[in-house]
């Protein structure tokens, strides 16, 4: 088992025909993604290495004969609400923002259309997310065989706000003989589809995830609504958590952002400091050194290092 | 992107809010003229993107258009936390009743903005909800559906206020939270909003705040209603010339991402290091383990062998730089054998020898074999995905202390 993906799940591509779009697709195709269709207005009847283009969501949903699972928008950020608004409102309910600088009421009226349809978004500005051996839906740890090699199947699932150090640190559980259930790169943005919280109950329901780990930086409260969830919810799942960008902290630093647009650190309670303090008092394990996070995993779930 | 209270004023006052007859002066002959236009006391303050304007001595007032031109003069000179004022702003001394506090912002966990309200104005908004939270109400609002008159009123009748302030203060609030979404804005504050003796509400002051990304579609506010300059970026720091130099490197070629930051930072270790969070966790790495960054920085998107060049040149001319450390999580656009082959160009140029100047390059991923080639035939240690970040940054501050780690 997994969340969100399996073996099943389709899904079409919005903005298909961008370059960087065309390398996502490639990459999920050779990873065995079912990748239904693509959409490119005014590109119909083109292909993407062998995925037909159209012009509509509604003409990829007609061709397909049936709902479509999911898809993945990566189109300039002008753009990026009406695509959204376009695939939920052809009855996709899993839409993966890839797309970054999207201004933050875009985001807000794309999740609230979302949670009255019964969708879910992830993202924006993320990689997507990842069941390894199963299914890839996004950049996310790259080329197929690059994948392969950073995502073992396991019982650890990862929660990142940086696409990169999904990779990262899932690569370090695949290498320490742990493996991964699900990978998700929820985004970097002060406003995402899906914050921790949010997926916590999905990973709570997973067979297979017996663990979690969480990639966090300073900026907004997500953190904060994560430990609240742990407390009220007397999750089975220990979560082991890395702060990044405790260098923010400092005086001359506060008002910069760095890495991600959400990544700014505005008042006490969005400090580094401030969030380890809370993820602690709920029982999460926050380590120093990125390189402790499998043998920390391995301590909870009773794995001989 | 920040306002000056004047022009966060005149949002306030396009979104159909009222506020006093105030003046913009950037001399003390168009303080006296406004002073006279207002003909009576008025309040001169410096306008200025900091905080403290009170305490600095950055407010006045004054009873004739002679003493407001004299304070004008004054305040005009006068710096706040290293900031020279815009201008001044001439208002007329309120004849205040009460004052009160309106306010919008971004719940982030609700992804709602949220309207905030208080009967305690004046004063700083969180340190009213801290003392007296039953003073302080609130409610979301939609981010899809038109803002309901209501739903304001909800939030100021949470505070006790009725009557008449009640049917005045509803509007206002309301209309702040269609300007804020209207607006792209991340904060719209009016505080103090003052009921004034004849009954009538004002803003005495505004705040606002519009979010970078929203930029390029509020053209028309930025440009046309406020005259804001295309250049008049109001970063909270000047931009220092690695900063400058680095952001110039990037805009000259499309491909990749490259960032550059020195604000804060003074150490002997050059940084070229990615990608977003991969800096965030090296440049941690560092510095936790006694190294002292020479700057910050972001590589990312796959740049070209110039771009990655000019990342690394730029870093090892600063003053003080000894060695730089190349360094990111795994990459799977970005290609290492590219990133190598800028970092070694950018030494040779310099008549550095890669082998003594890069003192560790840690990317794993794409091209990882054909990268690792070419830096072994200059000499360079290469780190694969088996050394850790921490372990990585670890080595190259023991290399430029001469010290275990």
């Amino acid at each position: 088992m997994s969340i969100l993906l399996t073996t099943e799940t389709t899904f079409i591509v919005q903005g298909i025909t961008g370059r960087e779009a065309v390398n996502l697709t490639r990459e999920c195709l050779d990873y065995g993604s079912k990748v239904v269709g693509g959409v490119t207005p005014g590109r119909k009847g083109r292909e993407v290495h062998g995925v037909p283009v159209f012009d509509t969501v509604a003409q990829a949903v007609e061709h397909h004969g049936g709902p479509i699972d999911g898809s993945v928008v990566t189109v300039p950020p002008a753009f990026t609400k009406d695509a959204v608004f376009e695939a939920i409102l052809n009855g996709i309910k899993l839409v993966v923002v890839v797309t970054e600088r999207i201004p933050r009421g875009d985001v807000a009226q794309m999740v609230e259309l979302a949670d009255r349809e019964g969708a879910r978004i992830i993202g924006p500005n993320c990689l997507g997310l990842i069941v390894p051996g199963v299914c890839k839906m996004g950049g996310i740890g790259g080329p197929a065989k690059d994948a392969a090699k950073a995502y073992a199947p396991g019982p650890v699932g990862v929660m990142s706000r940086s696409g990169g150090m999904t990779t990262e640190i899932s690569s370090s559980l695949t290498q320490a003989g742990l493996g991964v259930s699900t990978a998700v790169s929820i985004g970097g943005d002060a406003i995402i589809g899906s914050t921790y919280a949010e997926l916590m109950p999905l990973f709570e329901a997973d067979e297979q995830t017996k663990a979690i780990v969480i990639y966090t930086e300073p900026g907004g409260r997500m953190e904060a609504q994560l430990a609240a969830w742990v407390k009220d919810n007397d999750s089975r799942l220990p979560i082991v958590a890395f702060m990044a960008g405790k260098f923010m902290d400092d005086e001359e630093m506060k008002g910069m952002s760095f890495g991600h647009a959400g990544t700014i650190v505005e008042g006490v309670e969005d400090t580094a400091t401030e969030k380890i303090a809370r993820l602690e008092a709920a029982g999460i394990r926050v380590v120093e050194r990125i390189d402790e996070i499998p043998a920390v995993v391995k301590e909870k779930l009773g794995v001989a290092a | 992107m920040r306002f000056f209270e004047f022009e966060a004023r005149k949002i306030v006052e396009l979104a159909g809010i009222p506020v006093t007859k105030y003046g913009f002066c950037t001399t003390p002959e168009e303080a006296r003229a406004v002073a006279a236009e207002i003909g009576g006391p008025v309040v001169i303050k410096s306008q200025v993107l900091t905080g403290g304007r009170m305490k600095a001595g950055g407010v006045k007032f004054a009873d004739t258009p002679e003493e407001a031109a004299e304070h004008a003069a004054a305040i005009l000179q006068l710096e706040i936390n290293g900031h020279m004022p815009r201008g001044v702003l001439v208002d007329p001394k309120a004849e205040v009743k009460q004052e009160y506090y309106a306010g919008v912002v971004w719940d982030g966990t609700a992804k709602r903005p949220l309207m905030l309200f208080s009967d305690m104005g004046g004063i700083d908004i969180e340190e009213v909800a801290r003392t007296h939270p039953d003073h302080v109400g609130r409610g979301h609002v939609s981010n899809l559906f038109p803002i309901p008159d209501f739903e304001a009123k909800q939030a100021i009748a949470a505070t006790g206020v009725s009557g008449s302030q009640l049917n005045r203060a509803t509007p206002i609030l309301a209309r702040l939270a269609r300007l804020f979404r209207e607006n792209d804005m991340t904060l719209a504050e009016i505080n103090p909003l003052a009921e004034l003796t004849d009954g009538s509400f004002v803003a005495l002051d505004a705040h606002m705040e519009m979010e970078n990304e929203a930029v390029g579609r509020q053209k028309r506010l930025l440009r046309g209603e406020l005259g804001i300059a295309e250049d008049d970026d109001r970063e909270p720091y000047e931009h220092s010339k690695f900063e400058e130099a680095v952001a110039a490197i990037d805009a000259a070629d499309h491909r990749g991402v490259i960032q550059g930051k020195d604000h804060g930072f003074t150490g002997n270790l050059g940084l070229v290091i990615g990608a977003g969070g991969g800096s965030l966790t090296l440049t941690d790495a560092v510095r936790n383990q006694g190294g002292k960054p020479a700057n910050y920085s972001e590589i990312g998107g796959n740049p070209s062998v110039a771009k990655a060049c000019g990342l690394a040149k730029e870093v090892l001319e600063k003053d003080g730089v000894e060695k730089i450390a190349v360094m990111m999580s795994i990459v799977s656009n970005t290609r290492v054998d590219i990133v190598a082959r800028g970092v070694i160009k950018a030494c040779l140029e310099l008549g550095k020898d890669p082998g003594e100047t890069i003192a560790i390059f840690r990317i794993p991923g794409a091209w990882e074999d054909e990268g690792e080639k070419i830096l072994a035939k200059y000499g360079v240690e290469y780190c694969d995905r088996s050394v850790s970040m921490w372990e990585a940054a670890g080595r190259a501050v023991a290399k430029i202390q001469g010290a275990p780690a």
